[in-house]
């Protein structure tokens, strides 16, 4: 259960930029691979940001599907996991997607 | 900020270093992050990069007036996000790293180790599959010949740290208090305390736990992954971050292998299947068997790393 810890660290890194502001909304980008769950950071965000500049803002989260490239073969390869193997049989991938885990914006309210 | 497992908002983390007995505190708080200055740079279409040389990180972010296609050319305001936020929402594109603030103490921490050619590796794995005992019969085996110093990670006590110091090396101990994994600024504050020396091999031996460590980097050259035979052997498949993260794994107690159903070949295997270039070592701290192949690891990525750092 770290997605509470990350949890945490989203909510100060915004409040702190918005300066003090109202935050309306927050969008989030989170890889498939990233080992964290936007479910429980869901769960987890109402709590957190209780009392904050984020109290009741709405929270977007763009899911990244994995996607890496076959370095023997050179085709696409869709990762559901964090490892894989292209239809080739080749298992050295090279990852190009998946992994994200940023802060993509904040929309602050008007006064 | 324990950016990991929702631990309390001002976890007291505590540093002790073996040799003198000197304690040190650091306070993590999430609604006051330490030392840790930010600046909003509004957009103004000046049609020229800001750059800053001063010592302190500034976060530099973009602000995007979606709603509206004129430029704001004329002089900067204190205010502008304030005002121009007046009369319309705004959005802000952050762009920013969740981990970033992580991320870039331990490229710092990195750049230390490598200017001073410490080789520094993270040993990361379950609690109880013997990374002390392993630590303290490397220190035993390598301290006539390889300089070592250990930051040992625990939640609580001081335990570890003794035991790499009654083998004969230098050790400070991290306590995390509920923290479950070491960040890159308990590192440097380990680092500030046992000043390793040029050349050095440091050990940073993890808090004991499979998940949260492979997402924090601390600087390391690289992770060790250690797994005793008396777990279990599919281990790689449920915990694939940590061994996808590590160069290395060890498959400890194998002195114990007769004993338990533990597949080494399977979970060799496995491992490979989430990471095809990990390296497997097996070995007993307590037989000493294998041994030689790990201190032989060691030398060669010390090796590797002193020829990086001559070209």
């Amino acid at each position: 259960m770290h997605e509470m810890g990350i949890t945490q660290s989203i909510v100060a890194i915004v409040a702190e930029q918005a300066a003090g502001r109202k935050v309306k909304r927050v969008t989030l980008e989170i890889g498939k691979l990233a080992a964290v769950m936007p479910d429980a950071i869901r769960f987890c965000f109402d709590v957190v940001a209780q009392g904050s500049a984020l109290d009741g803002a709405a929270l977007d989260i763009i899911e990244v599907p994995g996607r890496a490239r076959c370095l023997d073969c050179g085709d696409d390869v869709v990762l559901v996991e964090i490892f894989g193997r292209c239809t080739c049989g080749s298992r050295s991938l090279e990852r190009l997607a998946g992994e994200e885990l940023n802060i993509k914006s904040m929309e602050l309210e008007s006064l | 900020m324990c950016t990991t497992c929702g631990c309390d908002d001002d976890a007291k983390i505590t540093i002790t270093n073996l040799q003198t007995g000197q304690e040190d505190h650091m306070e993590k708080s999430i609604r006051n992050p330490p030392h840790q200055h930010s600046h909003d740079h509004p957009h103004h279409d000046h049609g020229h990069e800001h750059t800053h040389d001063h010592q302190h990180m500034h976060d530099h972010d973009h602000v995007h007036h979606d709603h509206d296609h004129q430029h704001h050319d004329h002089a900067p305001q204190p205010s502008a996000v304030a005002a121009v936020a007046g009369l319309h929402a705004v959005t802000v594109d952050l762009e920013r790293a969740i981990l970033d603030k992580n991320d870039r103490l331990a490229e710092r921490n990195r750049a230390w180790f490598e200017g001073r050619e410490i080789l520094a590796l993270n040993l990361v794995s379950s609690p109880g599959a013997g990374k002390t005992t392993l630590l303290e019969r490397t220190i035993r085996d390598l301290k006539d010949e390889i300089e070592i110093s250990v930051i040992e990670g625990d939640q609580q006590t001081l335990n570890d740290a003794e035991r790499i110091k009654a083998a004969g090396a230098p050790a400070v101990q991290v306590n995390t208090g509920t923290g479950c994994h070491l960040e890159a600024d308990m590192i440097r504050r380990g680092l500030d305390s046992l000043r390793p020396g040029f050349g050095s091999l440091l050990m940073i031996e993890n808090v004991g736990n499979l998940v949260c460590p492979a997402l924090f980097d601390l600087g390391e050259h690289a992770k060790v992954v250690i797994l005793s035979v008396t777990e279990g052997d599919d281990k790689p498949l449920k915990y694939p971050h940590m061994f996808k993260a590590a160069e290395l794994m060890i498959v400890s107690k194998i002195d114990l292998a007769p004993h338990v159903d533990f597949d080494i070949d399977r979970c060799e295997a496995m491992a490979r299947e989430v990471n095809p270039g990990i390296r497997s070592i097996r070995l007993s701290a307590r037989t000493g068997e294998g041994l030689t192949e790990w201190c032989d690891w060691l030398r060669t990525a010390r090796q590797r790393l002193a020829l990086a750092a001559a070209q």
